[in-house]
């Protein structure tokens, strides 16, 4: 499983060098400059081409990629053209925002999706099997922009329950060690920051939980379905055993692998897609720090952060991987 | 003793729901199984004897299933009316069950020992240690070697043969009354089914459950049962013992079977089959269903629904050739 895992992890070389690449070429062919961007459009045709030397952007292209590549090799995620500052120190803490933001998300998703699949395939064309099966058809279908901004008007601005953006109170800052708020302020002891971190947590969580729930609410009923045809769901019937534990421990289990599959691809959707959730609701994930990033023509930032996502995502699904065989015996890797 | 019946299937109607209709899978079926013995209820396949089985269970997946009519005593206690919390109960602890396929009977995510211990959790309420040492002792008993070995293993790792073992263990595990083992050796090779039947036989008597060994075989049946049923399209065309059966068959369906039984001393040309295959439940509604497959029907075969007509003592079947005053045999 070791040996597995390393040659996963090397086969990965390709693929992030791949889609360097193609990032390289695609936000270069943006149209505007980012010197032009970064002076504004009064600034003069001298001034704009020094910041484009002194940024390094008047070499030749493949001089700028080996440069990338260079920095990316020792671990340099390189400097944005913006703040000037280190791109492996900047995007931690929105890293750590989505990461945040994603967990939780996936955790209302998959809670809900799997029971309300289950339930569905228990009590099969029941009316909670169409009621579901619909609403679940509705979530992967509704823009999660206007699913956003109806949470917003209901609950916030309406019955004003739940804040309408960001991850704290601007007047009470979470100091931040993690940057994973719930983490820092249980580790702080501060219970009252961790109610208004939650707080803020609900909205955008589960907008973002709608499609991934849908998703894995479908799959689990489908794959219930089957397994609860399969023989030795009778054999356990036959010992005796309620529904219940038929259902929750022997169907289940065997579910299991298909619903892990999507809940990996959907993990790894999320901590990429969640642009627009994140930009409605104001969150400070790496979904806007990239988004904010090309408005600025911030190519390393580009570049970096997609590669980060497109790291985290393989990842999920190595882990996803070796789960299968944490699950099913039959499954072995060599 | 031996002959108070522990199982006392009357009148059994099992019928599905489709196309708006209702197809009866089991037909007025009746039987009766006694302590310690071993029933055989044979027939081919789409006779009726699966559907028969789960309904004791009341396992009939319901919808489309329904048993519509009949009583199955356990020891006087009617199962059709029984709450499906009762049945639980009875499931695995009264009346166990294996199955034709070990391969897929067993969860493949569980290891045996795990599998094997859910029925002595659920029905006798041991603690799992004692559990697992009681089911070690019933894989003992069945005759499976490095027992501890077994029980942290899974499914995959072992051969047919040894599953269906862990099957009977399990299933016998609680001891139950009865136990209906549903074409328990068709998916094994030969030697493993001689190996299989013989312990099953052993177990019955020394366990002393009564066993209903539902099968296409008839070798099978003239290896382990006392007493056999034959089944053809949802109703029980011929019972007796297996003396009556193999010696002095009297339904034409009985005839045929055991005419296509291959033998041994070799006899050259085709082996006999009966023609035609078994009517698909619900299509004859009238006369004997037998009878468009029969070599012996006349006029009366195709309008008149046959009784059970005794033949001997314990021995009838359902032939107008055996209606009393009726044809006779010429």
């Amino acid at each position: 499983m070791l040996a597995y895992s390393v040659r996963r992890i090397f086969s990965l070389v390709p693929v992030l060098l791949g889609l360097s690449l193609v990032v390289f070429f695609m936000i270069r062919a943006i149209p505007g400059d980012p010197a032009q961007v970064i002076l504004g459009q009064l600034a003069t045709k001298d001034a704009v081409a020094e910041l484009s030397k002194s940024l390094g952007l008047d070499q030749p292209w493949y001089v700028q990629y080996f440069q990338y590549l260079g920095g990316l090799l020792s671990g340099d995620l390189g400097e944005s053209l913006r703040t000037k500052s280190a791109i492996s120190e900047e995007i931690w803490p929105y890293l750590a925002a989505t990461m945040e933001l994603s967990f939780f998300a996936m955790m209302i998703a998959i809670v809900v999706g799997v029971n309300a699949g289950i339930i569905s395939a228990w009590f099969q064309n029941s009316w909670f099997d169409y009621t579901a099966m619909i609403l679940a058809l509705v979530g992967v279908s509704v823009p999660i922009f206007w699913l956003g901004l109806m949470e917003q008007w209901v609950f916030s601005y309406n019955l004003e329950w739940l804040p309408t953006s960001g991850r704290e109170e601007v007047r009470n800052p979470v100091n931040a060690i993690t940057h994973l708020y719930v983490i820092d302020t249980l580790i702080q002891g501060r219970t009252d920051q961790l109610v208004v971190v939650l707080k803020h947590l609900v909205l955008p969580a589960v907008a973002l939980s709608t499609i991934p729930m849908a998703i894995i609410a479908r799959i689990t009923r489908s794959t219930i379905l089957e397994v609860m045809r399969s023989d030795f769901i009778r054999t356990a019937r036959a010992k005796g055993m309620s529904m219940f534990w038929v259902v929750y421990k022997h169907s289940l289990k065997n579910a299991v692998i298909p619903v892990l599959t999507v809940i990996g691809l959907q993990t790894g959707l999320l901590l990429g897609g969640a642009i627009l959730t994140e930009t409605i609701f104001s969150w400070p994930g790496i979904g806007r720090y990239i988004y904010e990033a090309i408005g600025y023509r911030d190519y390393p930032v580009i570049q970096s952060g997609i590669l980060v996502i497109a790291l985290i995502f393989v990842m999920i699904n190595l882990i996803v991987d070796l789960l299968y065989a944490a699950i099913d015996p039959r499954i072995k890797y060599r | 003793m031996a002959n108070t019946p522990v199982l006392d299937v009357k009148q059994l109607k099992t019928s599905f729901l489709a196309d708006g209709g209702e197809i009866p899978a089991v037909d007025d079926v009746s039987f009766s199984v006694n302590k310690g013995e071993i029933l055989g209820i044979v027939g081919e396949s789409g006779c009726g004897k699966s559907v028969t089985s789960l309904s004791i269970m009341k396992l009939i997946p319901q919808p489309p299933g329904k048993i519509v009519g009949g009583e199955i005593l356990l020891n006087g206690e009617n199962l059709v009316t029984a709450a499906e919390k009762r049945m639980r109960k009875i499931r695995g602890n009264d009346i166990a069950m294996i199955f034709q396929e070990p391969m897929t009977s067993l969860n493949p995510l569980f290891t045996i020992g795990d599998q094997l211990v859910e029925a002595l959790l659920i029905h006798k309420k041991l603690d799992k240690r004692s559990a697992r040492q009681q089911a070690a002792e019933m894989l003992k008993l069945v005759g499976l070697p490095r027992v501890e070995k077994i029980m942290k293993e899974y499914p995959h790792q072992l051969s047919g043969g040894m599953r269906q073992r862990v099957m009977i263990a399990m299933a016998l595990s609680c001891h139950p009354k009865v136990l209906i083992a549903d074409e328990p050796t068709t998916a094994l090779d030969v030697t493993i089914q001689a190996q299989i039947l013989s312990l099953m036989k052993d177990l019955n008597e020394k366990l002393d459950t009564a066993i209903i060994m539902i099968t296409h075989d008839l070798g099978v049946v003239a290896e382990v049962c006392q007493r056999v049923i034959v089944m053809y399209a949802g109703k029980v065309v011929e019972e007796g013992t297996v003396e009556d059966i193999f010696n002095n068959p009297g339904h034409p369906y009985t005839i045929g079977l055991l005419k296509s039984l291959p033998d041994i001393r070799g006899k050259k040309g085709r082996l006999y089959s009966i023609p035609g295959n078994v009517p698909r439940p619900g299509t004859i509604t009238v006369g004997c269903r037998f009878a468009a497959r029969c070599e012996r029907a006349v006029e009366k075969c195709l309008t008149d629904n046959p009784e059970l007509y005794r033949k001997g003592e314990n021995h009838h079947v359902r032939c107008f050739l055996h209606e009393p005053g009726g044809m006779s045999h010429e």
